[in-house]
């Protein structure tokens, strides 16, 4: 009975997370007449793959899609090695003021984004790279605090002597970060990973403040684009959202083994 | 292979003094123990001279080589963790070859001294599995495979077999003596269980509140106690100490008062003790029942262990003692006994907890000094 309960509880859930986006690919597969039908049609009578090729030759979204490749992979690269390395300093060494550090790190995750919209802008305005990509990747080199302190717990989840028999076998710092904890947080570093290119790949504020020419634009505020001022193209919108959610969802399904693996196993005692 | 010398090492953690001025000189090829209750201070010592702690004072000599700064991977020590500390995510081999590959050493040798300690430890099956694939004991063997890759002049082992079971701790302690015999490098193990120390080494030092209490082979600690701490610690039941007065004293022997009895205790020559408070101490299989004892007292428990029984008697003066009979002696709880302290077999501790030198006879004396192994006590 609880089994039923259960289960039946699940596939409800499920049925409401799995229902918005079921309702966005059949609107783009759906004709003008069908979208504003009423009352609604639910299953399209002729269903029309052609608006996924057809809205993707409205705009260049070759180059949107470059451009957010190069965005997602960079920064995120850049996100796990910086959060991780940043990581491993405040869970491994000892230095003065390690802790205050620490917080005020923690504490810079109560800053929103709306607050430092505008500084941040003047700094890259400063720098020279407004309609660059580089606001777009470069932050993420400097490490996220979230992350870090993500990172900074599953590392001290690692017992100290796996440090100390390394440093006995001759390992410094770097080899230490490089050859032993790296590899062992894995999991955490997948689930940065995967988080950071979630964010960077549906990042929209960000791109629209920094990015005037549209040949620098990334693959949101292309489908922004069909968000005309008079005209909105729904069918568009739809297709390319739903080409939008694929590359997170393949992402998810070859990762969620890592995410879910607990790499450190049983090298210590038990 | 090389000697060990600590000379003055204090360790503090902040206002904690955990070691309080260790000196030991560890012979080259010894297997040396550091004995203790918990809290000891014997684990700090061992990451001492590991190099995983720096020391708040004194010196560490290896050779002639002065280690006390050099960083760990440089002292040419390896260590054995309690917990293995094997690296998770790695091979057996590779967890074997990592400390050889970081120094650079040609790929050929890495994999013959892998093969070799694999063989030497019988896992050279196992070489393509991960730690979690292995058994407690399986893990315990890659851990000494690890540090004997390195072909270090000194190994550390921190209690590296209290995390087994007990049958296979006894497998393991008689492997670990096989392999120093074989080796014959300089082998540092820390435990808190006398049997350990006691069959594994050629020298122990017995350390209580971060100092060393004695140092010397495992009978001379047993038959010479240099204090009341190592003389209640070395044995198991512990000896039985028994408050006494001293009487009269000359250079070879000390007359003491206890219960209404007068004990003349022989001894190997000493100083004059100044205050007649003593400690009569003696090993409960050294305590003998019989009609003329000098003792009396009532069994409270009796323990028949087969073999022999432990009697816990309380004795009619004050205090109790523990006596170890044979096991088909008849004795029961409640029984009246008196007790025969052989005078040969006591020990005295002067008011500070010092032992008077005792007076061994020659077979004893021999068993003490006579040894299998290289060691040489400072």
């Amino acid at each position: 009975m609880a089994r039923t309960f259960t289960y039946g509880a699940l596939i409800f859930l499920s049925a409401l997370f799995v229902a918005p986006f079921l309702w966005t690919l059949l609107t783009a597969v759906k004709t003008e007449a069908e979208l504003v039908a009423w009352p609604p049609v639910f299953w399209p009578e002729d269903w029309r793959w052609e608006n996924f090729a057809t809205s993707w030759a409205e705009q260049p979204f070759g180059t949107y899609l470059q451009n957010s490749m190069t965005v997602v992979v960079l920064s995120t690269i850049g996100q796990v090695f910086s959060s991780s390395l940043v990581a491993f300093g405040f869970a491994r060494f000892r230095f003065p003021g390690r802790d205050p550090i620490f917080v005020l790190l923690l504490a810079t995750m109560m800053i929103p984004w709306d607050v430092k919209m505008i500084p941040l802008y003047m700094e890259f305005n400063f720098l020279g790279w407004i309609n660059t990509l580089k606001p777009l990747i470069v932050p993420a080199w400097f490490g996220e605090a979230f992350f870090i302190f993500l990172l900074r717990q599953y590392i001290m989840t690692v017992p100290m002597e796996i440090d100390e028999a390394a440093r006995m076998d001759g390992a410094n710092p770097w080899q230490l970060y490089w050859r032993i904890h790296l590899p062992l947080m894995l999991p955490g570093l997948v689930l940065v990973g995967t988080f950071h290119f979630m964010n960077a790949w549906n990042d929209y504020l960000g791109p629209l403040i920094f990015l005037n020419d549209q040949t620098k634009y990334t693959l949101p505020l292309g489908l922004g684009l069909f968000q005309g001022r008079h005209d909105v193209d729904n069918i568009a919108i739809a297709a390319i959202t739903v080409i939008l959610c694929l590359p997170p969802l393949v992402l998810f399904f070859f990762v969620q083994r890592y995410i879910m693996d607990n790499a450190l196993g049983s090298s210590v005692k038990g | 292979m090389a000697e060990l010398r600590v000379t003055g090492l204090w360790k503090a953690f902040g206002a904690v003094e955990v070691l309080k001025g260790i000196d030991l000189h560890l012979p080259d090829g010894a297997f040396v123990s550091f004995l203790g209750p918990s809290g000891c201070g014997k684990s700090t010592l061992l990451r001492c001279i590991a190099g995983l702690e720096d020391l708040t004072e004194g010196a560490i000599h290896m050779g002639d080589r002065d280690i006390t700064q050099l960083p760990s991977a440089r002292r040419d020590i390896a260590m054995v963790f309690q917990n293995y500390a094997l690296y998770p995510h790695m091979t057996v081999r590779k967890n074997m070859a990592f400390g050889l590959a970081l120094n650079g050493m040609p790929r050929a040798e890495i994999d013959r001294r892998v093969a070799l300690a694999a063989e030497t430890l019988r896992i050279a099956d196992l070489l393509d599995r991960k730690p979690r694939q292995l058994s407690g004991g399986q893990r315990q063997r890659v851990a000494i495979g690890r540090a004997i890759t390195r072909q270090p002049q000194l190994f550390l082992l921190d209690e590296p077999l209290s995390n087994l079971d007990a049958s296979l701790r006894v497998t393991m302690r008689a492997e670990l003596a096989a392999l120093h015999d074989r080796l014959g490098v300089t082998m540092v193990y820390v435990t808190h269980d006398q049997v350990e120390a006691m069959t594994l080494s050629d020298l122990v030092v017995v350390l209580d509140k971060g100092r060393v209490a004695q140092v010397g082979r495992p009978l001379e600690l047993f038959h010479r106690p240099a204090n009341l701490f190592v003389a209640g610690f070395i044995g198991s039941p512990q000896m039985n100490l028994l408050p006494a007065s001293v009487i009269r004293q000359s250079a070879d022997d000390i007359t003491l008062a206890l219960h209404g009895a007068t004990l003349t205790i022989p001894t190997a020559g000493h100083d004059p003790i100044a205050a007649p408070a003593v400690t009569l101490g003696i090993r409960p299989d050294r305590l003998e029942i019989a009609p003329d004892g000098d003792l009396s007292g009532t069994i409270r428990l009796a323990e028949r262990l087969g073999t022999e029984n432990h009697l816990h008697i309380d004795l009619e003066g004050g205090g109790s003692v523990t006596c170890i009979t044979d096991g088909t002696h008849p004795a029961r709880a409640r029984d009246r006994v008196r007790l025969r302290i052989p005078p040969a077999d006591a020990h005295v501790f002067d008011g500070r907890g010092n032992a008077l030198p005792r007076r061994l006879d020659p077979a004893t004396q021999a068993l003490i000094t006579d040894t299998n192994r290289p060691a040489d006590p400072a």
